[in-house]
């Protein structure tokens, strides 16, 4: 185990010094079937490392079902059918070679509605370290549960209460806890289905803070419905419309410019 | 694809395998089989149960019987009164013709051993029947006994030494001469649905249980149903929320948890012991039964009532019916397919309840079936308790059958229930 | 006339009722008068008033009638017959009387039993007699007040309707009555034994032998009604039971719930309900036909010596009973988790054993705790397996191949076969009835509570 998190900060390294516009996630002529439905058609999209990618899009336009793809979640659903490919730095990861748990472990998620175990704050934050082996109980683990919480902002709310259960904390908390639950696997790349969609507006200002600042460390894929947020939080945006990738590039330039009339009528409030 | 040479580093960890990994997945296989080993153990415990059962039951399946040629001489019966004549004595003389060797009073016991005890009884109902038979040799068909049965059906090995078998050799030889002779038959065992309760196996029967097990049933629905329904649709229709309807709905989903031996000791206090009912008789069992099942009948029927959706009460109110006539016209009805499903299920469980029929004495050795619901009777499942109690060998095989006729009451209960749940199953 | 045909012909005046009543209305009607409800509310409101009285009034009269002549036959006893003389010996004057006054007469009662007898006789006829008048004039009453109150005024719907919400009100009413019924008739037994016999010599005795306490002089022997012996029997069973029924419960449910396919799921289902539907009695008869051989060769063959009636036989059937029970509570409890803990486990690369264990079962838990609980208290009040498969001495002992009693087998023991109500033995069971209610009671009550807060929770 500790030989995987040493190659992955050698790997981060190397990645840093090849610039911020690396290619983190290469998905190639992606389709998704529910049973006999189509539900995402031939998506190719790069995502670059180390930054915000923002996924748009109306509901129901397969954004976050793309997201999903990405960690293989949808393989917990039976129906569910995945082909062309999603690379991600370089192997495919619907490979029959990749262990989903270890891939996982890579691709941290947080989903719409905060999701704490009932359990203590604490052990949400050990669990994922805890069942990859990647600390042992004691001194270790403190250091990673506080590290995970300081980054994640949420250390000096919590620091005197971690072993209340972490259902116990604000929604806006709640959510921050569960980022600082992915982060304390040490991934790569972090996927948030709308993470803020649950909030109110003051707590999903803190969010977006803090996922501006993780972006130094991660690369961020964030599925939102919300124009702004997508215009806040990302650097590069993708817009989704009924099953395929419409558009896709800078955000500045996508918000200002589109190249496509289904863009410029969703940003602009036409639909959706 | 920036970097070929990082991305292959990279994959290398993701193929290598690695032992923490490893004992994950080993933990994870582990669980998945000890699941698999629960549902086999419950299932083969479910075949084990329902195949050794149906095997013991099947010797029951058939009753072997024996037929003699007995001589009704004209002189020995009184045609006025065919009943008062001795057709014990017409059977030993039939006996002793056919085994004219047989005649120390030891050994014409163990050969009458062979046979039924009821069968003068048999005869005389035979000539009772139909007197032109007086003066006549007629076939007489009768059941073996329990012996003679256990031996013609295998449940005898005559390859024990005869000290360690309930049946001598001279028996069997006696045994083997009418097999020789074709006097023995295997026909269905009717008698085990027609007859009354008996002493002895080869006679006794289920009809008695069944008849009382029916009106112990009846009374049941009679009560149950419409105080069921009623009490339901006070409750999710009428009833304001305070706390007496909150009691009262407690108190009901307490009634469904409580042991049934309490409602035995319930029936046997109240219904017996104050009200001074009949002890034994299925009008008893029934309010018993009733009153455990009526927890059951309305818990189904508020769910039943729940389904119906807000709507069809509100356009029944909207054309300006009464409260009453809402829930009589429209909730109900729609609400009814359900409510039968439940009660039905409800009745399969009391078919099958034992323990207080037994405290009210529905377990009394009684040999005809009751005339109605105020004699003394048994039922189903009391029947079943005292033949597995009974020491004789046919008793076993007996208890299985009758098992099986109980089971299948209660399939074809619950395969009705489903099927109504399936018919009438209605989206909103 | 028996009270059949009684309850025939007042329903038959019922009917009348309702068609006299609506004929009136409907010429109410004809004459031109706006009336406030049509005319069959009017009908079903006559029908009510002439039936529901008289039917009452009968259903008292049934219920009430025998307990009064007994007392009536028993006051007019002649001193001599009845002084220094209680209970059971009253019963049994009581039943010759009746069975002479039926016509059985055994040897040569006492005059005063054959006047008494006479006097049953008659009292029975008169009683009969009083009651068709007595509900005959209630019927043709009823009718004639109903009937004078139609008018056009009459609300006769919200009469009706009233008169339908007291009957269901009554019906609900019922389900409480049947529980007091429970309570009071084992309260009252139960003080009657416990004015023999001490309670705490009952709680805690350590001798169980109510057969030998029979005889009048052992009535009040310390020790004999001794329940402890009894009590742990119970609860040695129900923990063999548990011990069988948790496990598999558990990790069929876990299996159905989050490795099985739909097709697995839509089959093996059912088949573990089935288990649940098999009645007791059918356990029971399998335990002494296969599963109690089976142990007994079992251990004849690693050399122990095996108790026909062993607590191993009787527990484990009962486990069987129970594993549908715990695997369907369970399968309730996973379920109800909501999908996005799942989620979340996954998506940190939980693989699905660590799922379950280390959040999914957490989660479930008291779900699964409040099915355990019912399940402890279905095996407490299980009778018929026990009563064919346990033993029927009660001993201290922690050895699952000897037999052992429970409060169920002892209920059902000292009542079989023994109608007379005041002896200690017959009382005893009540006592046992008593601790098996309050203690299966409480239960419930916290099993329901910890599933009711659980589903709210996820709800």
């Amino acid at each position: 185990m500790t030989k995987s998190v040493e190659g992955a900060d050698v790997l981060a390294d190397q990645a840093a010094r090849a610039g911020t516009h690396d290619v983190k996630v290469a998905a190639s002529k992606v389709s998704v079937f529910y049973g006999e439905k189509q539900a995402l058609f031939d998506v190719t999209i790069d995502i670059p490392a180390r930054q915000v990618m923002a996924f748009i899009g109306p509901s129901g336009c397969g954004k976050s079902t793309f997201l999903r793809c990405i960690n293989r979640m949808n393989d917990t659903i039976d129906i569910c059918r995945v082909t062309g490919s999603i690379e991600i730095d370089g192997a495919n990861v619907y490979d029959a070679k990749i262990d989903p748990v270890l891939l996982r472990a890579r691709v941290g998620m947080v989903f719409q509605k905060p999701n704490p175990f009932p359990k203590s704050i604490y052990d949400n934050i050990a669990y994922g370290p805890r069942i990859h082996g990647k600390a042992k109980a004691g001194s270790e683990m403190d250091t990673i549960v506080e590290a995970s919480l300081r980054r994640a902002g949420l250390w000096n709310e919590v620091k005197d209460r971690l072993k209340e259960p972490g259902t116990g904390l604000s929604g806006g908390q709640q959510q921050r806890l569960c980022i600082a639950r992915a982060i304390a696997v040490n991934p790569d790349i972090i996927l948030m289905d709308e993470p803020c969609s649950a909030l109110d507006p003051i707590a999903t200002a803190k969010v977006e803070e803090l996922i501006d600042e993780l972006r130094e460390r991660y690369t961020i894929v964030i599925v939102t419905h919300s124009m702004q947020q997508a215009a806040r939080v990302s650097q590069r945006a993708a817009f989704f419309h009924l099953g395929h990738l419409v558009e896709e590039g800078a955000t500045e330039h996508m918000f200002t410019n589109p190249s496509d009339r289904r863009t410029q009528d969703y940003i602009t409030g036409r639909f959706g | 694809m920036s970097d070929k040479s990082a991305a292959t580093t990279r994959t290398g960890i993701w193929y290598e395998p690695d032992a923490s990994l490893k004992r994950r997945y080993a933990a994870d296989k582990r669980l998945r089989m000890y699941g698999v080993a629960a549902i086999v153990f419950a299932l083969s415990m479910l075949a084990i149960l329902v195949g050794t059962i149906v095997m013991t039951a099947l010797p029951a399946v058939t009753q072997t019987h024996v037929t003699l040629q007995v001589e009704l001489p004209a002189e020995a019966i009184d045609r006025s009164d065919p009943r008062s004549a001795s057709y014990q004595k017409m059977l030993a003389d039939t006996i002793s013709r056919l085994y004219p060797e047989v005649d120390t009073p030891r050994e014409l016991r163990e050969l009458r051993q062979l046979f039924t005890n009821n069968a003068q009884y048999m005869l005389r109902d035979m000539v009772v029947a139909d007197p032109s038979l007086i003066g006549q040799t007629v076939d007489f068909t009768f059941p073996m006994s329990d012996i003679g049965d256990q031996l013609h059906k295998g449940g005898i090995d005559r390859n024990l030494p005869p000290e360690q078998r309930r049946i001598n050799n001279d028996q069997i030889g006696w045994y083997d001469r009418l097999v020789e002779q074709g006097r023995i038959t295997t026909p269905l065992n009717t008698g085990m649905i027609f007859n009354a309760d008996s002493r002895f196996p080869e006679l006794a029967g289920l009809r008695g249980a069944l008849v009382g097990s029916f009106y112990a049933l009846l009374i049941c629905f009679l009560v149950s149903f419409p105080v069921g329904i009623s009490a339901a649709v006070y409750l999710e229709e009428f009833a304001p929320k305070n706390r007496w309807t909150d009691l009262i709905e407690v108190n009901i989903n307490n009634l469904a948890a409580v042991p049934s031996i309490v409602f035995g000791l319930l029936g046997l206090a109240v219904f017996l012991n104050f009200f001074g009912m009949p002890r034994s008789a299925p009008i008893v069992g029934g309010l018993v039964l009733s009153l455990m099942t009526l927890p059951t009948i309305i818990i189904a029927t508020r769910a039943a009532l729940k389904a119906v959706p807000p709507s069809i009460r509100e356009a029944a109110i909207g054309v300006g019916a009464s409260k009453m006539q809402t829930v009589g016209h429209h909730v109900l009805p729609l609400a009814m397919p359900g409510i039968l499903t439940g009660t039905i299920i409800g009745l399969a469980q009391a078919l099958g309840e034992t323990a207080p029929l037994l405290l009210i004495g529905m377990n009394a050795f009684i040999t005809a079936a009751p005339d109605s619901m105020f004699n003394p009777s048994t039922a189903l499942p009391t029947q079943i308790y005292i033949w597995a109690d009974s020491p004789e060998r046919g008793f076993t095989s007996r208890t299985s059958a009758a098992i099986v006729v109980l089971l299948g009451f209660l399939v074809c209960m619950n395969a009705i229930a489903i099927y109504m749940r399936k018919r009438f199953e209605r989206k909103w | 006339m028996s009270a059949t045909t009684l309850l025939a012909i007042v329903l038959t005046l019922s009917l009348i009722g309702y068609l006299w009543g609506r004929a009136n209305a409907a010429a109410l009607k004809k004459s031109g008068i706006g009336m406030h409800s049509i005319p069959a509310y009017h009908g079903y409101f006559v029908a009510l008033s002439c039936g529901i009285p008289a039917f009452l009034l009968v259903l008292v009269w049934i219920a009430a009638e025998s307990t009064v002549i007994d007392r009536l036959i028993l006051a007019g006893l002649p001193s001599y017959v009845t002084d220094g003389i209680e209970g059971s010996r009253m019963s049994l004057i009581l039943s010759e009387i009746k069975s002479v006054a039926g016509g059985r007469i055994f040897g040569t009662p006492d005059q005063a039993i054959l006047d008494a007898a006479a006097r049953y006789n008659v009292l029975r006829g008169t009683a009969s007699l009083a009651m068709v008048v007595c509900a005959l004039a209630a019927a043709i009453a009823g009718m004639a007040f109903a009937g004078s109150r139609l008018s056009a005024e009459f609300r006769a719907r919200n009469s009706v309707d009233g008169i339908i919400r007291w009957g269901l009100i009554v019906c609900s009413i019922l389900a409480i009555l049947t529980t007091l019924g429970i309570i009071l008739s084992l309260v009252i037994e139960s003080l009657a034994f416990f004015s023999r016999v001490p309670v705490l010599s009952f709680l805690f005795g350590m001798e169980w032998s109510p057969q030998t306490a029979m005889r009048a002089d052992q009535v009040a022997a310390e020790g004999a009604f001794g329940a402890v012996p009894v009590f742990w029997g119970t609860i040695f069973i129900s923990a063999i039971a548990m011990f069988v029924a948790l496990p598999v419960g558990l990790f069929s449910a876990i299996y159905l719930v989050e490795y099985a396919n739909g097709t697995v799921r839509s089959l093996v289902k059912p088949l573990l309900e089935i288990l649940a539907g098999i009645p007791t009695i059918v356990y029971g008869f399998f335990a002494i036909l296969t599963v109690a051989p089976f142990i007994r060769e079992w251990g004849v063959a690693m050399g122990l010596s095996v108790a026909s009636n062993s607590a191993l036989a009787a527990g484990g059937v009962m486990g069987i009973m129970l594993i549908p029970f715990i695997s369907s509570f369970s399968d309730d409890a996973i379920s109800a988790v909501p999908q996005s803990l799942r989620d979340g486990a996954y998506a940190l690369g939980a693989t699905k054993a660590e799922t379950v264990r280390q959040v999914l079962l957490p989660a479930a838990l008291p779900g699964i705790v409040g099915g355990v609980l019912l399940a402890v208290s279905r095996a407490i009040g299980e009778t018929m397996i026990v009563v064919m498969a346990a033993g029927l001495t009660a001993t201290l002992t922690a050895n699952p191949l000897e037999g052992v009693t429970t409060v169920t087998v002892q209920i059902v023991t000292l009542l079989i076969g023994d109608t007379e109500f005041d002896s200690p033995k017959t009382l005893a069971a009540f006592g046992l009835g008593l601790v098996l209610f309050l203690s299966t009671l409480a239960l419930n009550v916290v099993a329901l509570q910890v599933v009711k807060r659980y589903r709210e929770r996820y709800e």
